[in-house]
């Protein structure tokens, strides 16, 4: 049972056989008010991140906080062991010898950061998603080859279907689909 | 000058490099006048302190060499901005070979390293080690040195201005060629030599001491020193509003990385000589670190570990602050003084290892008004030897554009991130 506040398609995708291009119309389309866009290309390109809109990029502090844990976890791991738990003398030295606990911390830092990377990463993407609707637009399979997409949602306050198709033409498009849910 | 003819854009240095150098000299001559004040109201102070002034700016010579011979091997637009300020600094090494002749008279006058001291002769430790530290064949070896490191700058110099002169492709990519085959053997000979040198220079300060990572530890301190100073000279450069365009952020992002990274490194073997030192706790060696962590030298240890790697390495992790040329300058800035200060905390207390000959009285540090001027001279001779070699590396870099125009990466390198403008 489709919600009754559900548009009717997921958006409108445009197809550019060129980076700048693609570049170009997302900055058109965000100049021209549209909010929900997105862009596809098969290889990073740093000017079309920026041109989809500025975004709040939260993974660097899930990043710093994972590393911090691992920080102060490694470190009192081996407090625990080697004051508390097994106490053992070691040439004399005192039980706690924080030169020889660095190297651990520092492994213990890195792992914490590098987990809190990935799994960051992952869930701040919504990944695994094992459905997405611009799969069903069949010249998209191109997006991992030689083409570049872009697609503004149903969802943005300024959609229109006809005039936001034919705005799409107008920046230069290759072809412009409609993207079904 | 053949590089105009080749292409219609000339990257001369503007003339704020000229005037900058002048102020440099000017500096260095009343810094020269102070350290000669200085020599005069303690002699002995004063060799030590000389020794970090050298120290620190022939590694600005010769970490910039290595980085060059990096990014001959490696590529990168980050490199092709910073080449020419690279070999403008690694053709001061003249200068540097000159200002050792004071050390070499310390050397004849039995004032620096107490291996030359006829006293010392008798030691046990020192009659073993005489075969390799004696008068001449140290002399011999920083000739050859010298030798090795001016043959690199001289070639890695010479190919980059032919590449601004050259038209024909072929003739680029050959040029390109010979300087990556001269970068590997290179960086190999960088690595042996400084490791050498770090031993004679530094090391040998204290001839009962010895650690197998102090070249190492040396090498990624000048390579820490040569970027750093690279950074400040761009940020420089990219006042001048000719150049605004070419030092980008995305470039002065890469070489925060590259700092981040030096700092880091150079975190790591400090921290692994002590570590290593440390667990061992044995006689012969753990007296260079008690000399260094007690007393008032425990002070400048925890400056270096809290200024040097702790508050460089958190401000670094920013994005933001790297991509901005004034912000990232700070710490570049920052990096340089610590260098600085953690040669003086190397340096310095050496002479706490001479007991034999009234050990740190007899060295210059007895207490009082001497005490002061040989630590103040520490970072005075800095600024002399500076001001020598700012001079003369502000007249190296206004002799040739400021961008190697005959480099296949430049077009990369000088192309606007977002395709604008």
């Amino acid at each position: 049972m489709r919600k009754p506040t559900r548009p009717a398609i997921y958006g409108v995708m445009a197809e550019f056989d060129n980076p700048t291009d693609v570049v170009a119309a997302t900055r058109r389309a965000y100049e021209d008010g549209y909010r929900r866009i997105d862009a596809y290309s098969p290889y990073p390109i740093e000017a079309l991140s920026e041109a989809v809109g500025p975004h709040k990029e939260r993974l660097p502090l899930i990043v710093l906080i994972g590393g911090i844990i691992g920080l102060i976890g490694g470190y009192a791991m081996q407090y625990y062991v080697a004051v508390w738990n097994y106490p053992l003398n070691v040439g004399g030295k005192p039980l706690h010898s924080w030169p020889a606990f660095i190297p651990i911390t520092f492994e213990t830092t890195v792992l914490g950061a590098a987990m809190a990377a990935i799994f960051g990463m992952l869930a701040l993407n919504g990944l695994p998603e094992p459905y997405h609707p611009v799969f069903n637009v069949p010249n998209f399979a191109l997006a991992s080859r030689d083409r570049f997409f872009l697609v503004i949602e149903a969802r943005d306050p300024k959609f229109d279907r006809d005039a936001t198709t034919g705005f799409l033409r107008s920046l230069g498009a290759q072809e412009v689909a409609d993207v079904e849910h | 000058m053949s590089a105009e003819a080749a292409t219609e854009t000339t990257y001369n240095a503007p003339s704020s490099v000229g005037q900058l150098g002048g102020r440099a000299l000017v500096a260095g001559i009343i810094a020269l006048v102070l350290c000669v004040v200085g020599a005069f109201v303690n002699p002995a102070g004063f060799w030590r302190a000389y020794l970090v002034g050298y120290v620190f700016w022939t590694g600005v010579s010769v970490g910039s060499l290595a980085i060059i011979m990096l990014h001959h091997l490696s590529g990168g637009g980050w490199g092709v901005v910073i080449r020419r300020p690279l070999e403008a600094a690694a053709r001061t090494l003249p200068v540097m070979a000159i200002l050792f002749l004071p050390i070499a008279f310390a050397i004849f006058t039995h004032r620096l390293y107490p291996w030359t001291l006829p006293e010392e002769q008798d030691v046990e430790i020192i009659k073993h080690k005489a075969l390799y530290l004696n008068i001449p064949f140290f002399l011999a070896r920083t000739v050859f040195y010298f030798a090795m490191w001016y043959m690199l700058s001289y070639f890695l110099s010479k190919w980059s201005l032919q590449q601004d002169a050259t038209v024909d492709p072929r003739e680029r990519r050959s040029l390109k060629d010979k300087l990556q085959n001269l970068s590997g053997p290179g960086i190999l000979l960088f690595g042996l030599t400084v490791t050498f040198a770090a031993v004679d220079w530094v090391m040998s300060l204290e001839p009962e001491w010895f650690s197998t990572i102090y070249g190492l530890l040396i090498m990624v301190g000048w390579g820490l020193t040569a970027l750093a100073f690279a950074i400040v000279t761009t940020v420089i450069l990219s006042r001048d509003e000719r150049l605004e365009h070419v030092y980008q952020p995305r470039h002065f992002h890469d070489h925060g990385k590259l700092l981040l990274a030096f700092v880091m490194l150079w975190a790591y073997f400090s921290f692994s000589q002590f570590l290593i030192i440390w667990s061992g706790n044995l006689p012969e060696e753990i007296p260079w670190y008690m000399r260094r962590l007690f007393g008032g030298w425990g002070y400048v240890a925890v400056a270096i570990v809290v200024l040097h790697f702790a508050l460089p390495f958190v401000l670094l992790l920013s994005r933001e602050r790297k991509r901005r040329a004034r912000a990232l300058v700070i710490v570049a800035l920052l990096v340089l003084v610590m260098r600085v200060v953690d040669l003086f905390w190397t340096i310095a207390p050496s002479v706490l290892a001479m007991p034999r000959h009234g050990g740190a009285e007899a060295a210059g540090y007895g207490g009082g008004m001497a005490d002061v001027v040989a630590y103040a001279l520490n970072f005075i001779t800095p600024i002399a030897i500076g001001g020598f070699w700012l001079w003369w590396y502000a007249r190296e870099l206004a002799s040739r554009p400021l961008l190697p125009l005959g480099d296949e990466g430049l077009e990369n390198a000088l192309e606007q991130a977002d395709g604008h403008h």
